[in-house]
């Protein structure tokens, strides 16, 4: 009898933590971050750089200058790459943010709600320009 | 609450021994049965240079007001029970001395003392530590070991002891998890005391677990969570390079590799 009394005593106040997922995701989403930011440190400050400071800089920037880079496939990588992966990682900080700050459990739902629909219309929108991009739009 | 008046409180019956200077000690009081939040209040005390805050504490506690409440066993930095924030930084208060703290240029010394963030606070000074020993409970630190037993003790080499040699100094104290600002956020994050403790078998080469214990610390809530803020190795008062051990234990995890 004193056994079983024992046993009801063990870890009397524990607070319960859940049963661990047994899942990479956490380890997949950290390797993505970080091998993510170093490309974007070369492609978004290259990008300013073309953008901002090269040859006049912002001034030169208008229809026909976009209209010109996106007909080389190689600005549209640099411009696809650049918008995947900081939609991706921008979304994947703000996903931490979320689950360390919002204290509901409806309230971390809704905020991912809109983070994860903001990032699928800017990642669709975005890239579908850069694909059916048409320098050729009749003024209207 | 921000302004508050302050009752002044007679600290004449403390013993002011030559040499003390005389400081003031503001500790954030908080008793449950009256307050409904925590509240600041100041004491003048006078302190040697050589008096640790603990010190400080127990003139309180004894001269002034019987009701100050903190937590303290072995008082000489091994038993970790009095981990308190301490001008803003967590330390033990039985290892912090006044010498460290005083202003320069003769001017007034303010000394602040308030509980370690992130745990319940029960009373004053201490508070409820059952989060941070389930987290610790939770990564199983303790040897795990299949087959037969040895009929000798488990050898080892030096430099295999050498491995987790950092990792094996804490004393649960709690500064570190508790100076966490994950930790403050997300107190399901296991936090950094019980992967430090997860270290110490994971990179033993007696143990046999540190499989089921990276699967642990791989969830959701484990390592994956720090943001190697440092705050841990800084409030260490062991000196455990708190945040190597957590990246060691992510390396181990990123190349499936102990």
């Amino acid at each position: 009898m004193a056994q079983t009394e024992t046993l009801a005593l063990d870890k009397p106040r524990s607070p319960r933590r859940p049963a661990a997922r047994r899942s990479n995701f956490e380890l997949y989403s950290w390797t993505f971050m970080r091998v993510s930011g170093l490309l974007l440190v070369v492609l978004v400050l290259g990008h300013l750089f073309i953008m901002n400071i090269l040859d006049g800089g912002v001034h030169r920037i208008n229809f026909a200058f976009v209209a010109g880079r996106w007909s080389s496939p190689f600005w549209q990588t640099w411009d696809l790459l650049m918008l995947w992966l900081a939609q991706l990682h921008g979304g994947n900080g703000l996903r931490t943010i979320i689950d360390d700050y919002a204290r509901r459990d409806s309230t971390r739902f809704w905020l991912k709600m809109l983070l994860y629909v903001s990032m699928a219309v800017i990642l669709v929108l975005g890239t579908l320009v850069i694909f059916t991009f048409d320098p050729d739009i009749p003024a209207s | 609450m921000t302004a508050v008046a302050e009752n002044a409180h007679d600290t004449s019956q403390i013993p002011a021994p030559e040499g003390s200077v005389t400081i003031t000690v503001k500790i954030l009081r908080f008793n449950p049965e009256l307050d409904t939040e925590p509240h600041w209040e100041s004491y003048d005390v006078p302190a040697l240079p050589t008096d640790r805050v603990l010190n400080l504490l127990f003139n309180i506690k004894n001269y002034v007001d019987g009701t100050l409440a903190f937590r303290r066993s072995c008082a000489h930095g091994i038993c970790g029970s009095d981990a308190m924030q301490i001008n803003g930084i967590n330390r033990l208060a039985c290892k912090v001395l006044v010498k460290d703290l005083l202003a320069k240029d003769g001017k007034r010394t303010t000394v602040t003392v308030a509980p370690i963030k992130g745990l319940p606070t029960m009373k004053d000074l201490y508070v409820d530590m059952e989060p941070f020993f389930e987290a610790y409970r939770a990564v199983k630190p303790y040897l795990i070991a299949y087959g037969n037993e040895p009929t000798r003790e488990r050898i080892q080499s030096q430099a295999d002891r050498e491995r987790f040699d950092d990792t094996t100094k804490c004393i649960l104290c709690a500064a570190c998890t508790s100076s966490c600002p994950v930790y403050w956020a997300d107190g399901s994050y296991f936090g950094p005391a019980a992967i430090v403790n997860a270290h110490r078998f994971i990179f033993d080469s007696r143990d046999e677990g540190s499989e089921e214990r990276l699967d642990i610390l791989n969830d959701a809530e484990g390592v994956w969570r720090c943001r190697t803020t440092f705050n841990c190795t800084d409030a260490c008062p062991r000196g455990i390079q708190v945040t190597k051990a957590i990246q060691e234990v992510k390396r181990a995890l990123l190349f499936k590799r102990v």
